[in-house]
Parts: structure tokens; C-alpha cells; sequence
């Protein structure tokens, strides 16, 4: 059985539709990711899943109980998730075992069970000696962690994050995105994680949900929303890409500057103008004509950049107005304005919307 | 490792059928109730009474024929205006260079000088009114009497009994609310503002009339304002300054319209143009602090360096020193020799001190004990009712539990347009009659200082409640606790100050307030404000001055509180206006 099931759910302000006909199914112990740029509608979705507010049509089921309807909400104080908000929410007049305990003492736990848990999970988050302080005693990580730790000690059906990591520097985000999948691979709870940050989207989650102008753009896993992106938003927010326009001709396509078989390429069966996504780290360069399974085109090189991991070149091939992008290797040098030979596996071109 | 924790068994329940009902709704309800009682019906009733015949209550004009009917009640209101313009203006002229001098330059010991205006500020205007009739007062009058030693003259050239008397007094004890303001303003202006003044060739002087005041004037004329309408709408100084030197202002005639018998209708009637123009300057006030002030007033106040005086910064001490002593120094020096004095009028000698007055005041006198105790209890009453129902108010308003949130707050800062008198009489029209009845009772002067002092309450209230994050609340619904548990557990914590602080911005005020008890006080419900005014017409000032004083020295513990809990200065921000 499905643990939270959201059936075509939408949240209208007046004539605005802020989310529109939502539908995803999580199953038990399964992390989900909800991204998109901000004003895409996620926080709002997060936010109907915790009940803070009603949706405007279609229903949310927690274990088969309808928990969220147009006509009714259970209060997210009997819905038996917990939460991480994006400014922590650290209570600044408790210290931080009376944070984490909080929520076992609203369950009525005894005294001495309340202890037991609250050192436990702060051994876990590795705050055990932190215990006494006053969170303005903590530096932004730490209070993370207190975030964390609260919210998991509950053992809550439903573990909800809003953008938790935007208020840290770079480094603690990238050690925290371990962090938290390392705590859901320990307690397997079900968790939907909001982000505007793919690469903490890709870490933290078995699934993630794309999410653009409140309606879902594509669900799937990391790995494949990135070779199989299906629509030319989820292309160019996940990576970077080029798009290249097509027209099939015949049995051919052809593209500005090449021209591909058809029967090669994905989705090339009707008519018309196509359009294509084609990572920049997917196309070969090199000095000489290879003799690779790709079309092999002529180019120039227009432009580049050198950041360190990898070389960033702008290549025109020959009579084409757009560059493409390429990525390579940090040791492959081309100079400005050098003939060079493309290898463009049609393989690797995925069709977008 | 893993927590291998059985099943919280005492968890909350499962997820029940969703339901729409919230039972704080209840709460929210009873507010909407209490604010209709508390603003909504003074108001309409003061309204209608003006429409209505004294013994029928059939619909007349006959009330505005009576109340403009007269040459003299015209100039009753012109004389407010007049009054209210001139001391706005000299208020201006004292408060304005001490705000620069304090805020902005290196003039030596800006602490005293806030200490004095504090002291200023917390001085009631009747209090300050006693005291200058014992300066100024024609012949008797200390300042005269040194006049006449000084220069062998035999009159001295001091009147207090007279128009500028009392624009001068009551400019006096209202400058503090420009002082306030404009070194809010200026406080906000950085000097890197003044630096790229000055860096585009622009010198001291031109900057300071280009950049620094521009940046100020919209606050110096809110403070302005403020002042003009705290002049018209005061009570205390003109009944014991304007009445003996024969002319009337709006609310002295208002007291007399109030007088056996009490014509309520009226009154009702004469207090719409006070009501009216209170109103207006509101919002133009409003208008100007919105519009130009804005970007001064939310800039971040970046580095500021004070503007060095040189030889001028002990000048400018001296005009603070001399303003000081006109509404400090000397008023409490005589104040104090007459509470300590068989007869004020016999000055300094020794044979002169005593202390009957305060074992009079204190023990002897059947009602003024009592009439402290009374002030301190109403006012005590008055500030938790108002300090909660704003928090109430504030915090449904800010987080949209309720649909029309704003029209609750907007309820509770509208008070603020309605003078204390005409409130008075709208809390007269609406529950004197037999209906409910509570002239006279402890409950309605409770009920009226409340009105009175919400819109300090809902001020304070707001901004705290702005300040705090909502999601440390929703992170206790999401762990499972309620609103309530929110509210009792995470808010009400973190708000403890803001709510002694505001709670005291309402108390110190209403335990001197005169001009809405003056209306309202039965035999038994006299409070310390109305005593004093009683003592000023039976001219017992040795008495009054000791019960002045020992209504000032039972402030100064909460002062010290205050301090203790928000910081020096916390009666002289803007948010305690």
C-alpha cells in the first residue's frame, strides 16, 4: 500500500493557480524530492501535505485515511509528520534537549523515556555534548542538526523538509545533503524534500518530481531525469544541455550544421519540426575525423572557458549561426578559432517537448 | 545504529475525519465581541446622541444649533486651534536641536539630556501646569518675585494666566513626542548619506539643510503634529490656566457643556470638530511619514559618526539645559518646596518644613489615598485587558486566522484619532443610561482607559509578534502540539518582554490620565489625576504638589523596571507614542 497518496491536488489564490492537478504516490520508506524554481508551486505542495493549508481541489491519503479535502484538513498537529523548516525553527527559549524532547513530551512520553530518546538521537546527530545549550549558543549547522534531530526523534509517518540547507554555506550543504540521507537510510522514513537545488535533489532522492509553473514537469529517478529528460524545461533546469531544432526531411532530420538518419534518433517518426536535448559532456571533439558510431561534424571553435574540473568550449560547426556547448576533459586544449571535427552519437539526443 | 524504538504507543490520535471547526475560533469571536464593546459602540453612540433630543431621543439638530449657537463656543474652538499651533511651534523650537544635538553630534552628556526629557515625558501636563502657576503665577509667582528683588520693579512681568502661558506650559510637557521622533529619524540617517553629500563638494551647512533635515522633516512634522493634537485634545492645563485668565478652549467648554446638568447631547455635538480635525492630521500625518521618510526610516542605519561642534557643542549643551530647567529643573524644585511647606508662599526658610501635607495627603484626607490606589488599580486593570486583547488582535491579524484580520487591528489602533474627552463622552453616551449604567463604577473607567491606550497596546503588539518567525509555531503543530500549546509554550516566552514593556507604556500613562476620568469618575472611583485637578480649583496647592510627588517618586520603580527589561530608552522610542 501507498504511504501518502496526492490526487490531483491544486491550490488556487483567486484567479492564480499556484499548484495545479498534483498527483504522486509515495510508497513507505521512499524519499522524493520536489524541485523547481522558487515560485514553482513545491513549498506550497509541502505545506498542503503538512497541513497548514487546505488544497483547493483534490485529496491527500495518509494509510488509506484521507487526511486533506477542499471540504476538511486534519490539523497538522494530529497528522503525525514532522517538519524542517528553512529557517530551522529552533525555539530560542528552549535549550536544545528540551527542542528535541518537545515533541515526546507532547505525546506524553515519561520523563525518564523522553531522556532515553532524546540522548540517543542526539548521539546520532553527534550533539550529545550540546545538549544544555541555548541554540544562539550554535552555529548554523548545529542547529541543523537540532532540526533534524527533533523532527526524527518523533519517528513521525512523514518527514517533511523545506528547502532545509539554503541557509548554510556551501561547504556545510554539500556535508549536510550526506547527512540527510544517511539519517533516511537508518530510520527509513517516507520523506518529500523541497529544493531549488538539483544537485541536493539528486543526493538526498530515490525520485524527484519537477516541478514548473505548479504543475508537475516530470517524476522520476535522479539518474534518468537526467539522461531522459522529457520536456525542454526539465532538460535545461536539470544540467545544462543545448537544444537543437530539427526538421525531418525525407528520411533524414536535419539539424543546423548536420543531418541525421531518422531511424537513429528517438522519437523522429512524425513530421515537422522536433526538438532535441544534448548534453554538452555527450559530444566528442577532437583534432582529426574520427572513425566513431557518431556524425562526425566539422566546427570552429568560438569561445571557452577553463574551470578547473573541466574545459568549457563554445563550437560552431561550419555554417551554423549557434554554437554548441561541449564539455571536456581539463586536459583537452583547443585555441580559439581552430578547425576542429564534432562526434555526435544520435543515440544520446533525447526528444523534448 | 538504529534507535530500535517500539511504536510510540502514546501518541496522538490517528488521524481523525477531517474537520473545518477550530475551537479557538471561539476566542477570536469573544475579541471581535470585546472590540465592538470597547470602540465600535463609544463611538456610534457619541454619533447618534448628537442627533438626538435630550428627553425623547427623536431625531434633531437642535444639539449643533445649541452647541455653535454662541459666539463664545466658536471662539472656544478657534482659541483651540490657535493654541494647538502655537505650542506645536514652540515645541518644535525645544525639541528639534536637542533631537540633532542628541542623535547627531558630539554635544557632551546626550544621556542626561535623554534623562531629562524622560523626565519631561513622564511629568503629566496638570502636574506641570501646578508647577509653572507657582513660577509664573501673577505677583505670587517665584520667577516674579526674583523679578521684582532682582530690579526693585513693583509688579513682576510674568502671567501664566494667560494664552501664551499656556502654550508655553503645555509646549513644555509635549515636546518630548518631537524629541522622540526626530531622533528616530535622525538615528537612521548615515553618515555615509552626509559623506556622499560631501564628497560632491557640498560643506556642512549645505548638507545638513540638503540631506540631513530633508531626511527628518517628514518625522519632525508627524512629531508636529502629534504635538498640535495632543494641545487641543488636553484637558488638565487649560481648565487650570485658560478658565482663571477668562478664556475657553474646546474641552474646557466641553467640561462645562458636561456641568449640572449634564447636557450630553450637547457635547456629543461640540466634540465633532475636535473629533474631525484629530482625525485629518492623523492622516496627513500618516501621509507624510509614509511618503518621504520611508527610504530614511527603513534604510539600514550603516556607520555613524557625530558631527563634531567644536566651540558650539557647550552652547548647544546650555539650550539643552536651558530647555531642561524650564520643564524640569524648576518646576520640580518648587513642586518639592511647596509639598514640603506649612505655606508655599513663605519660600525656603526653615521653620517653613513640614511634612503635614503628605501626612494629610497620605492619611488624613478621606479620599486622595484612596484615589492613588484607585489610579494604580485601573491602570493596572487597564493595561493587562488592553496588553492581551491587542497580543490577541496582533497575532490573528498577522497570521490570517480569521478573514478581515486587518479591520480587528485597524479597530484597535482607531482610538488613536479620538480625543480622551470625547471618548469620555462617547463612553458616556453609550453606558451611563440605565441600560447597563456604569457611570461612576471602576468598570467604566477601566473600560475607557483600555479604549484609551489599545493603539499603544495593538503597536507594540504587532511589532512583536512580526518579529517572530510563524514557523516556530508551526514546528510545534507539525510535532503535535496545538495553537494554544504554541502560544503558551513557544510565543508567549519569546515575548515576554515585548509584553512588559508594552504593558508599562500603558500603565505609566494611565495612571495619570485626566481627561477621559474627568467625565467618567463617581464619588468612590476618584483616581489620583482627578484628585490633584480638585485640589488646583480649591487652590490647596501645598497638598497637590505632595500628592504630584508621590504620584511621580510610585513611577519611578516601574521606570527602573522597564529599563532593566528593554533598555534605557525604551519609553522614548517611537513605538510608546
Amino acid at each position: 500500500m501507498s504511504k501518502l497518496v496526492l490526487k490531483n491536488v491544486a491550490k488556487r489564490y483567486g484567479a492564480f493557480e499556484a499548484v495545479s492537478d498534483f498527483s504522486l504516490e509515495l510508497t513507505p520508506g521512499e524519499f522524493v524530492s520536489l524541485l523547481g524554481p522558487s515560485g514553482c508551486g513545491k513549498t506550497t505542495t509541502l505545506r498542503m501535505i503538512a497541513g497548514f493549508m487546505p488544497p483547493s481541489a483534490g485529496t491527500i491519503v495518509m494509510d488509506g485515511r484521507e487526511i486533506s479535502s477542499p471540504s476538511g484538513v486534519v490539523p497538522p498537529e494530529h497528522r503525525r509528520m514532522s517538519m524542517i523548516f528553512q529557517s530551522y525553527a529552533i525555539w530560542p527559549n528552549m535549550t536544545v534537549g528540551e527542542n528535541v524532547g518537545f515533541g515526546l513530551q507532547v505525546r506524553k512520553l515519561s520523563r525518564a523515556e523522553i531522556d532515553r530518546r532524546v540522548d540517543k538521537i542526539l548521539d546520532v546527530v553527534q550533539m550529545r555534548n550540546l545538549k544544555g545549550r541555548y541554540p544562539a549558543e550554535l552555529s548554523g549547522g548545529q542547529q541543523q542538526r537540532v532540526a533534524l534531530a527533533r523532527a526524527i526523534v518523533v519517528e513521525p509517518e512523514v518527514l517533511l523538509l523545506d528547502e532545509p540547507l539554503s541557509n548554510l554555506d556551501a561547504n556545510l550543504r554539500e556535508e549536510m545533503r550526506f547527512e540527510i540521507r544517511r539519517l533516511h537510510d537508518e530510520f527509513k522514513i517516507t520523506t518529500v524534500y523541497v529544493t531549488h537545488d538539483q544537485s541536493e535533489a539528486m543526493v538526498t532522492s530515490d525520485r524527484i518530481v519537477v516541478m514548473n509553473k505548479g504543475k508537475i514537469e516530470q517524476i522520476d529517478a535522479p539518474h534518468v531525469l537526467y539522461s531522459r529528460p522529457r520536456s525542454r524545461f526539465v532538460a535545461g533546469f536539470i544540467g545544462r544541455t543545448n537544444f537543437l531544432e530539427g526538421e525531418r526531411q525525407g528520411s533524414d532530420v536535419r539539424f543546423e550544421g548536420f543531418t541525421a538518419v531518422a531511424g537513429t534518433l528517438e522519437g523522429a517518426n512524425g513530421g515537422g519540426k522536433l526538438l532535441y536535448s544534448l548534453r554538452p559532456q555527450a559530444i566528442g571533439l577532437s583534432m582529426q575525423k574520427t572513425g566513431g558510431v557518431g556524425l562526425a561534424v566539422e566546427a570552429e571553435i568560438a569561445d571557452r572557458s577553463y574551470l578547473g574540473e573541466y574545459w568549457d568550449y563554445q563550437v560552431r560547426p561550419l555554417g551554423a549561426a549557434k554554437a554548441l556547448r561541449v564539455s571536456t576533459g581539463p586536459n583537452a586544449v583547443f585555441e580559439v578559432g581552430s578547425r576542429v571535427w564534432l562526434e555526435i552519437d544520435p543515440a544520446a539526443m533525447v526528444r523534448v517537448e | 545504529m538504529a534507535i530500535a524504538a517500539p511504536a510510540i504507543d502514546t501518541a496522538p490520535p490517528r488521524p481523525r475525519r477531517a474537520a473545518n471547526f477550530d475551537s479557538t475560533w471561539i476566542l477570536w469571536i469573544a475579541i471581535i465581541a470585546v472590540l465592538l464593546f470597547l470602540v465600535v459602540s463609544p463611538f456610534v453612540y457619541l454619533v447618534v446622541t448628537s442627533f438626538q433630543a435630550e428627553d425623547t431621543g427623536v431625531f434633531t439638530l437642535m444639539n449643533y444649533a445649541t452647541a455653535y449657537g454662541r459666539a463664545r463656543y466658536i471662539d472656544a474652538l478657534l482659541n483651540s486651534l490657535k493654541l494647538g499651533a502655537a505650542a506645536a511651534a514652540l515645541a518644535g523650537l525645544f525639541a528639534v536641536p536637542l533631537a540633532w544635538a542628541v542623535a547627531r553630534t558630539d554635544m557632551p552628556a546626550p544621556g542626561l539630556t535623554r534623562m531629562l526629557v524622560l523626565a519631561t515625558f513622564i511629568t503629566p501636563p496638570y502636574t506641570g501646569a501646578v508647577a509653572w502657576i507657582l513660577l509664573a503665577g501673577p505677583n505670587a509667582g517665584w520667577l516674579n518675585r526674583f523679578y521684582m528683588l532682582a530690579t526693585g520693579a513693583e509688579a513682576g512681568p510674568f502671567n501664566i494666566y494667560s494664552f501664551t502661558g499656556l502654550a508655553i506650559v503645555i509646549a513644555l510637557y509635549s515636546f518630548p513626542y518631537i524629541f522622540i521622533f526626530t531622533t528616530a529619524a535622525l538615528e537612521l540617517v548615515s553618515s555615509e548619506m552626509e559623506d556622499a553629500a560631501n564628497i560632491l563638494g557640498a560643506g556642512p551647512w549645505r548638507t545638513m539643510r540638503r540631506v540631513t533635515l530633508p531626511l527628518a522633516l517628514p518625522a519632525i512634522l508627524g512629531g508636529l503634529i502629534i504635538c498640535f493634537l495632543e494641545a487641543i485634545a488636553l484637558f488638565g492645563s487649560p481648565a487650570m490656566i485658560a478658565i482663571p485668565a477668562r478664556f475657553n478652549v474646546v474641552t474646557t467648554q466641553l467640561f462645562q457643556f458636561f456641568g449640572n446638568p449634564v447636557r450630553v447631547e450637547v457635547a456629543a455635538a461640540y466634540a465633532m470638530p475636535l473629533l474631525g480635525v484629530t482625525v485629518l492630521l492623523v492622516l496627513v500625518q500618516r501621509l507624510i511619514t509614509r511618503r518621504k521618510g520611508f527610504v530614511a526610516l527603513t534604510g539600514k542605519g550603516g556607520e555613524r559618526r557625530p558631527i563634531l561642534l567644536g566651540r558650539w557643542r557647550w552652547a548647544m549643551f546650555g539650550y539643552a539645559m536651558i530647555v531642561a530647567s524650564l520643564a524640569v529643573f524648576l518646576p520640580y524644585i518648587f513642586l518639592v518646596q511647596s509639598a514640603f511647606a506649612k505655606a508655599w508662599g513663605r519660600g525656603f526658610a526653615l521653620d517653613n518644613v513640614s511634612l503635614d501635607n503628605f501626612r494629610f495627603v497620605l492619611f488624613e484626607h478621606a479620599t486622595a489615598a484612596q484615589s492613588v490606589i484607585n489610579s494604580f488599580l485601573y491602570a493596572g486593570a487597564s493595561a493587562t485587558i488592553a496588553v492581551f486583547l491587542t497580543l490577541g488582535v496582533a497575532y490573528i491579524a498577522a497570521r490570517r486566522l480569521v478573514p478581515f484580520g486587518g479591520v480587528l487591528g485597524f479597530l484597535c489602533v482607531a482610538p488613536f484619532v479620538i480625543p480622551g474627552v470625547v471618548l469620555a463622552i462617547g463612553f458616556y453616551a453609550a453606558y451611563a443610561p440605565p441600560t447597563l449604567a456604569l457611570y461612576g463604577t471602576a468598570l467604566i473607567l477601566i473600560l475607557a482607559f483600555t479604549t484609551r491606550f489599545l493603539p499603544v497596546g495593538y503597536v507594540n503588539a504587532s511589532a512583536a509578534i512580526r518579529s517572530l518567525n510563524p514557523e516556530m509555531e508551526e514546528a510545534v503543530r507539525v510535532l503535535g502540539g496545538s495553537r494554544l500549546t504554541a502560544l503558551r509554550r513557544v510565543v508567549a516566552p519569546l515575548l515576554k518582554r515585548n509584553l512588559l514593556g508594552a504593558w508599562l507604556l500603558i500603565f505609566i500613562p494611565a495612571t495619570r490620565e485626566l481627561s477621559s476620568a474627568i467625565f467618567l469618575y463617581g464619588p468612590s472611583t476618584k483616581v489620583a489625576s482627578v484628585m490633584i485637578f480638585d485640589m488646583s480649583e480649591e487652590g490647596n496647592f501645598e497638598r497637590l504638589a505632595a500628592l504630584a510627588l508621590i504620584l511621580q517618586v510610585l513611577t519611578l520603580p516601574l521606570l527602573w523596571i522597564g529599563q532593566k527589561a528593554l533598555g534605557r530608552d525604551f519609553m522614548l522610542r517611537r513605538n510608546a507614542t
